[in-house]
């Protein structure tokens, strides 16, 4: 079975590689900073010994105060699994780095989060929605979307 | 040891090849001219031929009641019922529709067996649009009826009467087989009723 990685051990090797990257810890998961989501993820990839090769999924959850976008990182070298977390707290124009650079299956996922969510994925090489029609008004996944 | 027959003939052979004889010289004695053949009726006047007198609305309602083909508009989950309704126990063929088209040329019928998005309702509208008059649609369950339980999502049709003329509503989340057939004689005797020349 695919062993989760402990938040807090792998944080600390983290932040020594990148300064500042890391905001909190958990057990389950790691808080990046916004900024740095794109060069730690690409440590995550390359660095031996982790390796993090396959993205399974992408979600994005609204708490109201801020959106919380959830990577969940696997490595099929060595079967160990991540779950990295970047909030965004800017409700009316929220915008992540787009990881499809890094890996090609978040390009679906990245567009239905923009679609549902309104998160908009800089990088992404086709933003746009995905599941709605063009000139849908809203995003339907919000809190405070209500249509009745 | 004797074979006992299990079943003990009342004739002999003997009987039964000279009864075979008789019935064969007895054809053959009748049979020594040629049948006449049937086709003086076809240089027969008009009037002498045989007349049976209808309304024109009740042949052709009877001919579009009882041969509605449907089309293949099968959304969601209600499409398993219809399946269920097509195959053998429920047996939608007794109403003389068992061809389920591919084609909305060939059809009569569109039985709505399904959530519609709106995304996929120009879709619907179009294979309407194709369709040949006459034409019918079966509103089938609670979505095609209102949405359903999706009424206020922000994606679906609620009710196919938004996109296409109902004719008949069968309520039911899925509706069973039974209340299907029982909504297709409803639209049977609707036809029925139907004057031809109205439109």
């Amino acid at each position: 079975m695919t062993r989760a990685i402990s938040g807090e051990e792998l944080a600390a090797g983290l932040e020594q590689r990148i300064p500042g990257s890391i905001i909190g810890t958990s057990k389950e998961s790691i808080l990046v900073n916004n900024q740095s989501l794109l060069s730690l993820a690409a440590h995550l990839k390359t660095e031996p010994g982790l390796e993090f090769d396959f993205l399974s999924s992408i979600t994005a959850v609204d708490y109201y105060d801020y959106f919380e976008v959830i990577y969940q990182l696997t490595s099929l070298e060595h079967n160990h699994s991540i779950v990295l977390k970047v909030r965004c707290h800017d409700r009316e124009n929220p915008a992540i780095p787009s990881l499809v650079g890094l890996w090609r299956g978040a390009e679906l996922q990245e567009q239905e989060i923009f679609d549902l969510m309104g998160i908009r994925f800089e990088g992404h090489p086709n933003m746009k929605r995905i599941v709605l029609w063009e000139g849908f008004q809203g995003h339907p996944q919000r809190r405070d979307f209500l249509s009745w | 040891m004797d074979l006992v027959p299990t079943r003990r003939f009342v004739y002999s052979d003997a009987d039964l090849d000279q009864h075979e004889g008789e019935v064969i010289e007895a054809l053959k004695a009748r049979s020594q001219q040629p049948i006449p053949d049937q086709d003086q009726w076809l240089s027969e006047k008009a009037p002498e031929a045989g007349i049976l007198l209808t309304s024109v609305d009740k042949v052709i309602d009877w001919a579009r009641s009882n041969a509605l083909w449907s089309v293949v508009c099968f959304p969601a989950c209600c499409a398993f019922e219809f399946i269920s309704t097509a195959a053998s126990r429920f047996d939608i063929s007794r109403f003389g529709m068992e061809i389920i088209r591919a084609s909305p040329r060939q059809a009569d019928l569109m039985i709505t067996a399904g959530t519609l998005t709106w995304k996929m309702a120009p879709n619907v509208r179009r294979i309407y649009d194709q369709m040949a008059e006459p034409k019918y649609v079966i509103a089938m369950g609670a979505c095609g009826i209102s949405g359903g339980i999706f009424q206020s999502s922000y994606g679906v049709v609620p009710g196919y009467s938004r996109i296409v003329p109902v004719d008949v509503y069968v309520p039911g989340c899925p509706p069973r087989p039974e209340a299907l057939l029982y909504g297709i004689r409803m639209l049977q005797d609707k036809i029925s009723k139907a004057k031809v020349f109205r439109k």
